[in-house]
């Protein structure tokens, strides 16, 4: 009955595109958190009471975390045409939606990071001072574990809006359940294929949502 | 020896200036346990922030054992603060580490060995009384058992001096006499230099040696807490002596009492210090052919001894030699409120 239903389905096809938008999400979410993490804490790190409180600097790192965030994701990826062939040797296929998803979320959850290290209490931090702590000790020992959950969930969203991203590099050739569900669904007119290809996007959110919580509520021993 | 002079603090902001610590000038002895009180507001906090430069200072020097402080360069103070401990109203532990591992943090900073660090920190937790609570998280503990962990933490690397920050002000009154004895038995056993920041006398009263006043950035008062506790100079010392000993309102009452108790003689006895031992009462009761009725007062005990007043009725046939026994041979000093003969 199923296979009378979705008629025009190539199960392996299915299967690789699911592969496909995996393979894309995590491996830009490693990279988002990388790069978020290092923005967050420059962010943070440059602001007005910081530890390298830097105005010209703080300013000029806000002003590129803004002005990516607020260049529409499907302009960014035909605007990293040139940088994407650069470095991956071509503009098609998984590995080349990487640049830009990663570019795309990394000034995003930048913000959150930023908004997550203003959240650890100031007192410890300063005790920490008073121990004779170095900054990169402060960095690693205080501020990044004291921030954990609420940089775990942050990378969780930022999860999910990356799942989105994939799908809209996916319409133009990135591969994936988005290319699937365009290509071999909409083009065609085969809107089973769109209806199951949605039905597990919907799915794998809810997969990242879920193991997300879970981290988070588990570090989180306050 | 810490050593501060002239050392000033200036907040600017871009329209005002607040001077919160102005040309201030003291001398802490090793192993003293030295209280700085006033109001909030004082600068007390700062004074005390300034002492480790968790604020720069803006004028002055501070030598700590001979070495200046307010002249080390950012790699020098880091070493430096390792010798200088720090306690904090808010406890300010890592919530993220357990009881062992936030004690651990500051080895972990000075490079200390696995082996040794596990071994000091379990010296510690037995120190300030945490044992069996050696993985419990600070979420997981009571105010005074984080307030103990703080503790732990800033001996870890045998620090010459320990700095206190309103480190009792979020406690109550039990816990805070338990960390109070806590501290004392801190600095008798490892002869550590107490500085100690509050608003309550009461704090003073029970373990400091010496004590400053602060009002609006500077010391207005200071010496033995004894001294300061008996004669009061400023209005703002005074109106903490009353925190402890309460105000003058017996005084009126005195009147009263003399209605009602008018034989013998109604006596004020001053106990000033090193008087506790005596037993001065009951000496009196077993000597003398004396009845002693204690009709008031209050006396309260200071690291120098008891300090405070009771006033007593005496009647019988032996009172003047008792009276002369409380004149020459004691060092409470004495005054005769009410005379019946």
């Amino acid at each position: 009955m199923l296979n009378d239903l979705f008629q025009s389905i190539k199960i392996e096809d299915l299967i690789e595109a699911t592969k496909e938008t995996f393979y894309m999400t995590i491996t830009a979410l490693i990279g988002t958190f990388i790069l978020g993490i290092i923005l967050g804490l420059l962010l943070f790190l440059t602001s007005k009471d910081g530890i390298w409180k830097n105005k010209s600097f703080h300013f000029v790192v806000s002003a590129v975390v803004n002005v990516f965030r607020a260049i529409p994701f499907i302009i960014l990826i035909f605007l990293l045409f040139p940088f994407t062939n650069f470095l991956i040797g071509t503009i098609r296929g998984p590995e080349a939606a990487l640049p830009a998803l990663i570019i795309g979320s990394a000034p995003f959850y930048g913000r959150l990071v930023e908004i997550a290290l203003r959240e650890v209490d100031r007192g410890v931090v300063e005790a920490a001072k008073a121990m004779g702590a170095k900054t990169r000790t402060i960095i690693f020992k205080v501020l990044l574990p004291e921030s954990m959950p609420a940089l775990i969930s942050g990378i969780t969203v930022t999860a999910i809006a990356l799942i989105g991203y994939t799908a809209m590099a996916g319409a133009i050739g990135a591969g994936g359940l988005g290319s699937y569900a365009y290509y071999s669904g909409f083009m065609r007119r085969d809107f089973d294929i769109v209806f199951l290809c949605t039905v597990l996007i919907v799915i794998i959110v809810f997969i990242f949502q879920f193991i997300g919580d879970i981290i988070a509520t588990k570090l989180d021993k306050r | 020896m810490i050593s501060i002079e002239g050392l000033s603090k200036v907040f600017t902001s871009n329209k005002s200036s607040v001077t919160a610590v102005e040309n201030l000038d003291l001398n802490i002895n090793d192993g003293d346990i030295f209280g700085v009180i006033g109001y909030s507001g004082a600068g007390k906090s700062t004074f005390v922030r300034l002492l480790n430069r968790l604020e720069e200072p803006t004028g002055g020097s501070i030598k700590i054992n001979n070495e200046d402080i307010t002249a080390m360069t950012a790699r020098q103070l880091r070493i430096a603060r390792q010798d200088i401990g720090m306690i904090f109203q808010h406890f300010n532990l890592l919530w993220s580490r357990t009881v062992e591992d936030n004690i651990a943090f500051p080895l972990e900073i000075a490079g200390v060995a696995k082996m040794d660090k596990q071994k000091r920190v379990q010296e510690l937790i037995d120190l300030v009384g945490l044992s069996g609570k050696e993985k419990a998280y600070p979420s997981q503990l009571s105010g005074g058992q984080k307030q103990r962990v703080g503790i732990a933490r800033a001996l870890a690397n045998n620090p010459k001096v320990l700095l206190c920050d309103e480190a009792t002000s979020a406690l109550d009154p039990e816990t805070t006499n338990s960390i109070l004895d806590l501290l004392v038995d801190i600095n008798k056993q490892f002869g550590l230099t107490i500085i100690l920041i509050t608003h309550e006398m009461h704090v003073i009263r029970k373990i400091c040696n010496h004590v400053a006043v602060m009002e609006s950035g500077k010391v207005v008062e200071q010496g033995e807490v004894m001294d300061v506790f008996l004669h009061p100079r400023q209005h703002v010392t005074k109106k903490f002596v009353e925190q402890v000993m309460g105000n003058g309102e017996e005084d009126e009452n005195i009147h009263g009492l003399t209605e009602v108790y008018t034989e013998g003689e109604i006596i004020r006895l001053h106990f000033i210090g090193e008087t506790t031992n005596q037993a001065l009462i009951s000496q009196l009761a077993k000597n003398y052919e004396v009845e002693i009725n204690i009709l008031q007062g209050k006396i309260t005990q200071t690291q120098a001894g008891a300090y405070g007043t009771l006033i007593v009725q005496i009647a019988g046939n032996e009172l003047d030699e008792a009276v002369r026994f409380i004149k020459e041979k004691s060092s409470v000093e004495m005054e005769v409120i009410q005379d019946a003969k």
